[in-house]
């Protein structure tokens, strides 16, 4: 065990990385380029439906733009965006010298290049003409992606089974670090939130990653080995597959925004000059929501046909986790009470985040509602409440903790001047970008078509205005990241970054040292 | 050393324990989701399931005061090529009355092929009140090349049938099983 070696040299330092920082950074690079992929697929589909009829690309094309456009921003940007930040501060938050398991690091990191390779190649040969690519929306309902999807889908369903793999790697090792890596002194209940909550999403994770495995294994069988698990040829049913997919993808939502409330946590109250308001109830919160993401999973079928007492028990589930959400942003609000606020770049992320995700989490609780629902079910209604909680909601809470601990990360200030200007761009377009589709979708408008009535016209051209215009405000993020990580821009910040910044990360020299902690630190 | 040694233990004590979860979610997903869901819609008659067993003739009471309309559909699979049609399209009954219809097929290939129908019930409400005695739907059904047949169906409507129910719909959707039986021989014959 050499105690003083640096980093290797050249491509080694990363192919062979077994360093949380190395392994952090390229997480968060990975999910940045798979976001910008996944957002130039949007533009895709907001160019098609900026006006009526079809003018650029044919509906199944269109249906191949939604699908990837979806699973690369789940499973490629957001996912991937969130165990990047968990690899880089959960060791340096609980004063660790590194994760537990660094080797199966490299291996959780290095699958998903290669997962992400054979879904973005069929994307390719479907832009070339050659083959389609997956068409069946990210939800990937039985029989379209069995009986009817294309060949393809096989790609797609190895892919997935890679990302599994590596998600549950990755959360395995979260859990092993928390459990077994803290620093003497460092109770559970002294942790901080956004190790709690990673905490709970890593199981999350462990437990409904392989439910998904579980989803597509059936699908490939369905597909190539005569089993009939969704086909009711053989006695199989389609609406089985729905289940199995909720069961996996509602704890899934959580898992995409439960560590965007730990960052949330961190930096609202360092820019309220306040320690959080009510930590425990914000960890118990979290335990709840995580409990009740496993007994929610049918309010994404409302319209199959499921018994009245089944809709009532999943309509009145889903709304009890109103409850804990809402103790999360009465606690956030009250941090900032009478705090001695100021709004840097981080904050007024964190400030958007609530106000918008708050708006999300309100058209989830009128989708909750059974009848109501019957009528907003695969409108437009459910793609604005979705992005509101994924877009203002989760990549924002990433996009803050950037901007809160890259000068940590890079020992340099980034420019906050174009920061600024970031915010307030992404501000404005995304709710340009996403408030209208909850008017269209309220008068009827269905998701996942490539044309639309026409009394629809305009809200949709101001839509892709602001998608455009979201699209393109990210670019400022990119020339941010390069000048400060690459061209090594920006003026040298101190240990301690944010004068409000409370944590043991904040102990350490900025930028962090190779090597975290090689004496644990004391926590009283 | 020793400390590390100890912290190494923890960690892949922990860690067995974690891929134990993920074993059991994944045994879970597979193995024990689809048959409880079976099982449940059995019980329940959720999704049109209806039983595949001959229903109990013995206990029936015609109900003369109501009458419910039963229709009939008939549907093949894409890669079924029988013609596959209802002779009856649409019935009225009364609960309790036992009555018979025919489904007609028609192979018009040179081919031996097997049929399987599968029965689905609209709405599920009424699924474990459609009661069959005699279904074509029970076994497999045989068509040598360019030969046609009646299939009949014996079914009642049970009285207890929810008094809001007033239509109920019976569909079959018939696939064509010939690779998956062993009926190779008689293939070979043809």
């Amino acid at each position: 065990m050499g105690e003083h070696h640096g980093p290797m040299k050249g491509i080694k330092r990363w192919l062979y990385a077994t360093n949380h920082k190395d392994i952090g950074a390229m997480y968060l690079w990975f999910s940045f380029i798979m976001f910008l992929t996944g957002g130039a697929l949007a533009m895709v589909i907001r160019a098609e439906l900026m006006y009526p009829g079809l003018q650029l690309v044919d509906p199944n094309f269109f249906n191949q733009m939604t699908t990837t456009h979806g699973l690369i921003m789940v499973f490629g940007a957001v996912m991937p965006g969130f165990v990047g930040l968990a690899n880089y501060m959960v060791p340096l938050m609980i004063g660790a010298p590194d994760m537990a398991l660094p080797r199966l690091n490299n291996w959780s990191f290095w699958i998903l290049p290669f997962a992400f390779s054979l879904l973005i190649f069929s994307i390719i040969q479907s832009f070339l003409g050659i083959a389609d690519a997956p068409n069946f929306g990210w939800t990937f309902y039985a029989p379209l992606s069995t009986k009817y999807g294309p060949a393809s889908t096989d790609f797609f369903i190895f892919s997935v089974h890679m990302m599994g793999i590596s998600s549950i790697m990755g959360a395995v090792n979260v859990i092993v670090t928390i459990f077994n890596l803290r620093a003497p002194g460092m109770t559970l209940m002294k942790m901080p939130l956004f190790v709690w909550t990673w905490l709970i999403t890593a199981f999350l994770l462990i437990a409904v990653m392989p439910v998904l495995a579980g989803a597509v294994t059936m699908m490939l069988t369905d597909r190539h080995f005569g089993t009939s698990f969704f086909d009711a040829a053989g006695g199989g049913d389609p609406v089985l597959f729905q289940h199995v997919f909720w069961f996996f993808g509602h704890p899934e939502v959580y898992i995409m925004i439960l560590p965007a409330f730990g960052i949330v946590s961190a930096i609202i109250p360092t820019f309220a000059r306040k320690p959080l308001f009510g930590y425990a109830s914000m960890v118990y919160a979290t335990a709840s929501i995580a409990f009740l993401s496993f007994v929610v999973w049918a309010h994404h079928m409302f319209t199959v046909g499921l018994p009245l007492a089944g809709n009532l028990f999943y309509m009145y589930m889903t709304m009890l986790i109103a409850v804990p959400t809402g103790v999360k942003v009465f606690n956030w609000v009250a941090t900032m009470w009478r705090g001695s606020m100021s709004f840097e770049v981080p904050m007024l992320f964190a400030i958007a985040f609530v106000i918008l995700f708050t708006i999300g989490g309100f058209s989830g609780l009128m989708l909750a509602i059974t009848p109501v629902d019957q009528q907003y079910h695969d409108t437009y209604f459910v793609v604005a409440h979705f992005h509101y909680v994924l877009v203002s909601g989760a990549v924002f809470s990433i996009i803050a903790g950037v901007y809160y601990w890259l000068p940590k990360w890079t020992g340099r200030m980034y420019n906050i001047g174009l920061a600024k200007l970031h915010f307030w761009c992404s501000l404005i377009f995304v709710n340009l970008l996403f408030f209208p589709m909850h008017f269209v979708g309220l008068a009827g408008m269905p998701r996942r078509y490539s044309d639309y009535s026409l009394q629809f016209a305009d809200f949709n051209w101001w839509i892709s205005i602001g998608g455009f215009g979201f699209g393109l405000s990210q670019l400022i993020l990119l020339w941010i990241l390069i000048d400060v990580c690459f061209r090594k821009k920006g003026e040298a910040v101190s240990d301690q970054v944010w004068d409000g910044a409370d944590g043991l990360e904040w102990t350490l020299p900025s930028p962090a040292p190779y090597h975290s902690f090689s004496t644990p630190p004391v926590v009283k | 050393m020793t400390e590390q040694h100890t912290a190494q233990q923890a960690n892949s004590k922990l860690v067995k324990k974690l891929l134990l979860i993920v074993v059991g979610m994944f045994v879970f997903a597979v193995g024990v989701l689809p048959p409880m869901y079976d099982a449940i819609c059995d019980i329940t008659g959720l999704n049109g399931k209806t039983s595949n067993e001959a229903a109990d003739t013995s206990n029936a009471v015609v109900d003369e005061e109501r009458s419910v309309t039963i229709q009939f559909l008939a549907n093949t699979d894409p890669a079924m090529v029988w013609d596959f049609k209802p002779n009856t399209f649409s019935m009225k009954v009364h609960p309790g009355e036992i009555h018979k219809v025919d489904f007609h097929v028609r192979n018009p290939t040179s081919r031996f092929i097997v049929g399987q129908a599968i029965p689905s019930v609209a709405p599920a409400q009424a699924t474990p009140y459609f009661k069959k005695t005699e279904c074509f739907c029970f076994n497999s059904q045989e068509l040598k090349g360019g030969s046609e047949m009646d299939m009949p169906l014996i079914f009642y409507v049970d009285p207890e049938l929810p008094k809001n129910v007033r239509t109920i719909t019976l569909s079959y959707q018939l696939y064509d099983i010939t690779e998956s039986t062993d009926k190779a021989p008689s293939l070979a014959a043809n």
